[in-house]
């Protein structure tokens, strides 16, 4: 079956440039979106850097200096504008990790590099939609790293609001044009999300193998299924709702100004109806990896492969009706407070599930730690210690001492930051020798992947700390009893950018050394089709398609 | 799967740990270096909520050392080289139906006292005796007394220039970013009711030692409640990103006993400053009393 597909199509081959721009081959889509979301990624890790080095002391250290570089600022014009600049680090570190890092990499990068190959398809349903997906992804980005460079608010550049954009602060708040093009930029993102998500639904409705039903899907194409959805549904409301913040900023409508009958609270309930779901897009295509990964190096079965699918299902639905959770001070009423707590909570069962699932399939098994099981292992306990205190945050009566603080930025980091970025590790350790054909040095990963365990719970479980005594997020500057935990979350940020140069490093190393990974470097245990092919796959797999029995 | 089944009691031992996060310092009212735990409660509220996060530390901190220790195990026991031929077990109703089960029933056991807690925020036990307005702008407070004589004053974080003209050099108890100008007063063991509302953009009034944070939103007022128990000065700081200065607009309460509330909000109705500064005398006279006393 891998021969037959195998068999050569240079002549059908684009080569150069046109190759890649006019790219209508999901793994070369695949590839562009991967190098995409690791250039946001360095990025965006940079900005969280200057964060934590401007919060390593109380005052303010770096923020007035760089304003002073950026901008041009002198005097109190830089501290103030370094204040500003320190807002816009915050919501820019934040919209490009979550829409232009993990989602390009775990949906654009891995699902499109994996889902037509795992479910023995030729290609995406929609090449050529794949290719615009991908496409709207840079100018969007462009549009975002422009907004940093022009005003918001008197003496102000770059969009201050946090990712969250809550108007008023988003449009009298910031009349200058920053928040404009930021705006755009998450309109730019989210078309190309959705025209992803429609291509994913399609292919894996109507493209699988024969014998293939979705029962016997894998769980990642499953993953990649179900957050499509989620994009699908999600996406538009919030298309909706940052629409009538421009209009409401440009155009003189006033569906957020309260003194023209407006309600800056619908902006909310519209922002988190999309923001919740979001969430789990972030994370749902990293569970599907981590259930791979883990069956994989166990050489067994996935436990419970049926509870493992639909619990993804009832979390992805339960993800609807839960979004006013991040909305519990904001004066709801006691019985919809009530109500939120309630569903919310129900999530936590599904999620259980998932944990214990993954640790039932190792439970018996044969295992090697290799690199992406060393990932997916620090996923699964790193993931349960943000999950634990997710159920705290549930609880709005709890919440009401937790909520905006630094509880809450601990909890979210260690299930995207520790959870996500984690599961995007463990993939791309899993399936660097299938998309390059050559084998990493696992010195190398296992260095990376230890520097970062130690780095990235150094900055966040501090925090939980800080946020008990009371330390509100998003703040430039603090209290000087809330030094000691900053100091030692700074410096964990600094341990965990050594992680992303020994990454930057590992993936060079593995080009330079050109050792030939071959079909199927983990063994038995790898089941899935994409381990039937060669490693790299050739240019069209499945000319002959799979038989599923 | 019988052996991880037994291990699976995760309701029963290792709850030890959760003990070290239900400490907390005698007198603290303002967060303390190294603190690992919510600032000391200084209303019955603050109390409740502290003492349901600490109940569900009984859940969620035995929760996580299981599955930890469920890792460690397969790690050693089911390693390569330790069992080099796998089991092809992949199903099993019992133990699927247990690990539902379990947690539903755990989050039975958190939402009954969180139920409670959450209605108790929302119903306060009596009347209130005083009702204040505040108002969030960027970057101060302005708070109103809704007295026989209405009247308000605006708060803002101190300056360090300031420090010295308005006798707050003594940092520890009044705080870089947490002291103000013009401290919100309120008598001790009283009802207050606040109001919160905006006029700007989104705020939030929090005091961590009481227990309460609502957002002040533009053109809505929102309402919550405390009943402080002991007299002394409580810090918050705006808890919703407000733009530049959001880090500088600390909401500082002064618990006062009745009697100096009284002569306080008689002065303040026409002049706050020398309310304040009469005030502040006759605390600190105490205080320095006191300390003497040691």
């Amino acid at each position: 079956m891998a021969e037959a597909a195998a068999h050569d199509h240079d002549d059908h081959r684009p080569h150069g440039w046109v190759r890649w721009v006019y790219s209508t081959n999901h793994k070369d889509i695949g590839t562009l979106y991967l190098i995409f979301a690791i250039i946001a990624g360095i990025i965006g890790a940079a900005l969280s850097v200057a964060i934590r080095m401007e919060l390593q002391e109380p005052g303010i250290q770096i923020f007035s200096g760089l304003a002073q570089m950026v901008y041009g600022m002198q005097g109190d014009a830089a501290i103030d504008g370094g204040k500003s600049m320190y807002n816009a680090f915050g919501a820019a570190h934040g919209l490009i990790m979550i829409f232009f890092m993990v989602m390009p990499a775990l949906i654009g990068g891995f699902a499109n590099w994996m889902v037509p190959i795992m479910i023995g398809a030729p290609d995406m349903a929609f090449p050529r939609m794949n290719n615009i997906s991908f496409w709207l992804l840079p100018p969007a980005f462009i549009l975002l790293l422009c907004s940093m460079f022009v005003p918001s608010a008197p003496g102000a550049f770059g969009p201050g609001g946090g990712w969250t954009i809550y108007p008023p602060l988003s449009t009298s708040g910031q009349p200058g044009p920053a928040l404009d093009l930021a705006i755009l930029s998450i309109h730019i993102a989210g078309a190309s999300s959705i025209l992803g998500a429609i291509n994913f639904i399609t292919t894996i409705f109507n493209m699988r193998a024969p014998g293939m039903t979705l029962h016997k899907m894998p769980l990642f194409a499953w993953a990649v299924l179900i957050t499509a959805f989620l994009l699908l549904l999600s996406l538009p409301v919030l298309a909706g709702a940052i629409t009538m913040l421009l209009t409401d900023r440009n155009f003189g409508t006033a569906f957020f100004v309260p003194d023209q009958g407006g309600d800056p609270i619908l902006f909310q309930h519209l922002f988190w109806f999309f923001g919740h779901p979001e969430v789990y897009i972030l994370i749902l295509p990293g569970f599907g990896i981590v259930s791979h990964i883990v069956s994989t190096f166990s050489k067994k079965p996935v436990f419970g492969y049926l509870g493992m699918a639909y619990a993804m299902v009832a979390i992805g639905a339960v993800g609807f009706i839960v979004w006013a959770h991040h909305m519990y001070t904001t004066g709801l009423s006691l019985d919809t407070q009530r109500y939120f707590v309630f569903a919310t909570m129900v999530i936590a069962v599904p999620t259980g599930v998932k944990i214990f699932s993954w640790i039932a399939t190792m439970w018996g098994g044969s295992i090697s730690f290799k690199p992406p099981m060393l990932w997916a292992l620090g996923f699964i306990f790193l993931f349960t210690i943000g999950g634990v205190t997710g159920v705290q945050l549930a609880n709005a009566g709890l919440d009401r001492s937790l909520h905006d603080t630094y509880f809450v930025i601990a909890h979210f980091h260690y299930v995207l930051s520790l959870g996500a970025v984690f599961a995007i590790f463990a993939g791309w350790y899993y399936w660097f020798p299938k998309m390059t054909g050559y084998m990493y040095s696992p010195v190398i990963a296992n260095t990376h992947f230890w520097v970062t365990f130690v780095g990235v719970n150094l900055i966040f479980f501090p925090q939980h700390f800080l946020g008990l005594a009371g330390m509100p997020r998003r703040t430039v500057d603090y209290p000087d009893a809330f030094a000691g935990w900053n100091m030692i979350s700074s410096y964990g940020s600094y341990i965990a950018a050594v992680g992303v140069a020994i990454f930057l490093y590992g993936v060079f190393e593995a080009f330079q050394k050109k050792r030939v990974a071959g079909a199927n470097p983990w063994g038995e245990g790898a089941t899935t089709l994409e381990w039937q092919l060669p490693s790299p796959p050739p240019f069209h797999q499945w000319e002959q398609l799979p038989k599923i029995k | 799967m019988r052996k991880f089944l037994a291990s699976a009691e995760f309701l029963a031992g290792a709850a030890a740990s959760a003990v070290l996060f239900s400490s907390a310092a005698a007198h603290a009212d303002q967060p303390r270096e190294w603190e690992v735990t919510f600032q000391a409660p200084a209303t019955d509220m603050m109390r409740q909520i502290e003492r349901f996060g600490n109940y569900t530390m009984w859940f969620i901190v035995p929760i996580t050392i299981l599955v930890l220790v469920l890792l460690l195990v397969c790690i050693v026991r089911f390693r390569a080289s330790a069992n080099p031929v796998p089991s092809r077990t992949s199903h099993n109703t019992l133990i699927e139906v247990i690990w539902t089960v379990g947690p539903v029933i755990v989050l039975l056991l958190i939402a009954i006292p969180s139920f409670q807690l959450l209605t108790a925020q929302y119903t306060p036990p009596e009347e209130a005796k005083l009702t204040v307005k505040a108002t969030g702008n960027q970057w101060n407070w302005d708070y109103e007394y809704q007295v026989d004589k209405t009247f308000s004053f605006n708060s803002a974080v101190l300056q360090d220039a300031d420090r010295a003209k308005a006798g707050k050099e003594d940092r520890a108890r009044y705080p870089r970013l947490l002291a103000v100008d013009n401290e919100l007063v309120v008598p001790v063991n009283t009802m207050t009711r606040v109001l919160i509302t905006a006029t700007d953009v989104i705020h939030s009034f929090a005091v961590p030692s009481f227990g309460i944070k609502m957002d002040a939103v533009p053109g809505r007022t929102n309402e919550t409640w405390f009943k402080a128990e002991k007299e002394g000065l409580y810090y918050g700081q705006c808890s919703q990103l407000c733009g530049k200065d959001h880090a500088f607009m600390p909401i500082a309460v002064r618990v006062v006993s009745d009697a100096q509330f009284k002569t306080w909000l008689e002065t303040a109705k026409t002049n706050v400053p020398a309310a304040n500064k009469a005030l502040m005398a006759e605390i600190d006279g105490t205080n320095k009393v006191a300390a003497a006393g040691n």
